[in-house]
């Protein structure tokens, strides 16, 4: 068991997400940075789909109540065990009494702590994700509080060696300005060709409302091509009828602040959308913080496949290693 | 209807987004039934969500089980197939659905957002009453719930039903969404922006006329009332919801029921084709209404 000390800024129980409910209005929720997220599990040996925690900008305090074996993965935000600094995607032991706690935030935004075992949550509808808007999922359907006490899971596929890390050629490294690919589309017609040129050379500031849903952006204002609004749209010229918006579009609301939707995100509304964030950048999108600077870089369809395969490829040759290294 | 082309689209590596019309009508509704009702019988591998919306569709997919261009080709190939609407049957619920107009809780909200309104010196309703060209909210009301409305999509939250009213384009109210969103909206709002009618599911940002609110949840994290057995979610597209105005005194009586756990929506089965629909609005409502409260 783990007992949360201090709950830190915004701690979470995620994992692979809830997939297969858009229909009815719900979000997958799951790890935005899914590729911390599943390194954090080959790492402990587990099985994909364990639960994990994840940790926004300022982690909690978390005392282990038995043996075991964690890793850190994703943002930096410096874990210590029982105050000393100890290092990120390596597989550690912990003893019981043990307490992780963490510094102030160096670079990213969130980090995950994978447990040997998974964390033990009751799955709701093939998921043990938190979906906090509306309470379900995860721990009470909540970010947790000082007091929760944390059951450690079964989800173990294989016995690991502590001290085995992950080659820093596979760690992902931040770059500034965050460049963030995306495929135009949806919607985008909407622009006018001057506007959708300025979305592109834009450096984007991620504004303080940046969470699970989506990012808000300051930068430029865009316009849209004049018409006469279609019957059932709203008046405003980003209105459209209603309809879906994948994780990782992007939609301007009236020509100002771009919002890009997150694994939490609303799944459909009344926005114009013009691009969507190719699944395997939300990992890295996740990890920009308020303030910082994004660009978006327009990529094809067959492009996003290529890097998607890369990204799918790294995943089993971080897992071929660890598991030749256990 | 003007002639429209349906736009596909890649939103990243894992959606296609099909707009089969920039405007809302129920003839392109039923089509975007018709189309994601068809690819989910078809019961390809690789797709993870099929999501029907109001004037288009979304479908994510796994790009490692199914190749995003064949994809593509099936839906056209749908499209093409499902031209005559005649062939789909629908099989939804009339269900009645309680609402407190002008109530203390979303006043209070609508009052607060003020400065975020197009006209902060009338109320929701009042202003959406007069760009409708009605004389008074009263009759305004009246034209909500006399007709029923079809829910045409579920999104933005769990459970939120997008509802579109079963009449002709020229009897339908249409208003504008708030200048600003708000930040806080009551759970069961009854709102409307666009040519669309909702309700909010839970307490949250919105940007929505709010007109009153609804006595009975579309909602239910615990599933503790009879009609959520099955889901926490009540409302399926295709549904026909008749929303009642009703007193405060009712209102009152339904919120203990729910709160009781023993509520149950009044509800009818029904089968009807799009044409039935397309027909003859007026007549297709007023058969829906009499069976809805015929026993």
């Amino acid at each position: 068991m783990i007992k949360v000390v201090k709950p830190g800024l915004e701690t979470t129980v995620q994992d692979e997400g809830r997939i297969g409910y858009y229909n009815i209005g719900m979000p997958p929720a799951g790890a935005v940075d899914q590729f911390a997220y599943a390194v954090g599990n080959m790492l402990v040996g587990n099985e994909a789909g364990a639960a994990s925690l994840e940790m926004t900008y300022m982690g909690p305090e978390l005392q282990f109540q038995q043996d075991g074996v964690i890793t850190l993965t994703g943002g930096y935000i410096p874990p210590k065990i029982n105050g000393v600094e100890v290092p990120m995607w390596k597989a550690i032991s912990v003893s019981s009494g043990d307490v992780l706690s963490f510094g102030i935030v160096k670079h990213g935004a969130r980090s995950y702590l994978a447990v040997a075992g998974g964390i033990s949550v009751p799955p709701l509808m093939g998921s043990r994700s938190t979906y906090t808007l509306c309470g379900i999922g995860g721990y009470d359907g909540r970010p947790l509080k000082a007091g929760d006490v944390l059951t450690i899971g079964r989800m173990r596929a294989r016995a690991v060696k502590a001290g085995t890390k992950v080659p820093d050629k596979w760690i992902p490294s931040i770059t500034k300005p965050h460049e963030i690919r995306i495929v135009m589309g949806l919607c985008s017609y909407r622009l006018t060709d001057e506007s959708k040129a300025l979305f592109l050379q834009t450096e984007w500031t991620v504004t303080p409302e940046a969470n699970r849903v989506g990012y808000r952006l300051k930068g430029e204002r865009l316009g849209f091509v004049p018409r006469d609004q279609p019957f059932g749209a709203g008046s405003n010229p980003s209105n459209v009828v209603d309809l879906g918006y994948p994780i990782g579009s992007i939609q301007i609301p009236d020509g100002v602040e771009p919002i890009a939707l997150l694994n939490d995100a609303v799944t459909g509304g009344g926005y114009a959308t013009i691009a969507t964030i190719i699944s395997p950048d939300l990992s890295r999108f996740a990890q920009v913080k308020t303030g910082e600077k994004v660009r978006f870089v327009s990529i094809s369809y067959e492009e996003a496949r290529q890097v998607r395969i890369d990204f799918k490829q790294r995943l089993t040759q971080i897992n071929e290693h660890l598991e030749g290294a256990m | 209807m003007a002639e429209f082309s349906t736009r596909y689209s890649f939103g990243g590596d894992e959606f296609i987004f099909a707009e089969l019309s920039e405007e809302m009508n129920l003839e392109v509704n039923f089509r975007g039934i018709a189309i994601t009702r068809k690819l989910k019988e078809k019961a390809f591998p690789g797709i993870l969500d099929i999501c029907p919306s109001n004037a288009s569709y979304l479908v994510r997919f796994n790009p490692e089980e199914i190749d995003a261009h064949e994809l593509l080709a099936e839906l056209k190939q749908l499209e093409r197939e499902v031209a005559n609407l005649d062939e789909i049957e629908i099989r939804s619920r009339l269900v009645d659905v309680p609402v407190l107009f002008q109530d203390p809780w979303t006043h209070e909200a609508v009052m607060r957002f003020r400065d975020r309104h197009q006209d902060p010196e009338s109320t929701d309703l009042e202003y959406a009453a007069q760009i409708n060209g009605f004389t008074s909210e009263e009759e305004f009301i009246q034209a909500m719930t006399d007709t029923p409305f079809i829910v045409s999509m579920i999104g933005f939250v769990p459970g939120l039903p997008f509802c579109f009213q079963i009449a002709r384009q020229e009897e339908q109210i249409e208003v504008p969404k708030y200048v600003r969103p708000r930040t806080f909206t009551p759970e069961r709002t009854f709102g409307f922006g666009g040519a669309f009618s909702v309700i909010y599911p839970v307490q949250g940002a919105g940007g929505y006329q709010m007109f009153g609110i609804a006595a009975t949840p579309v909602f239910d994290r615990e599933q503790r009332l009879p009609d959520f057995r099955d889901s926490m979610v009540f409302p399926r597209q295709g549904d026909i919801f008749r929303y009642r105005s009703v007193t405060r005194e009712e209102y009152d009586a339904v919120r203990k029921r729910v709160e009781a756990g023993t509520f149950e929506y009044r509800k009818q089965e029904i089968a009807f084709t799009p044409y039935d629909v397309l027909r003859d609005p007026e007549k297709f409502s007023e058969m829906a209404l009499g069976r809805l409260y015929s026993d």
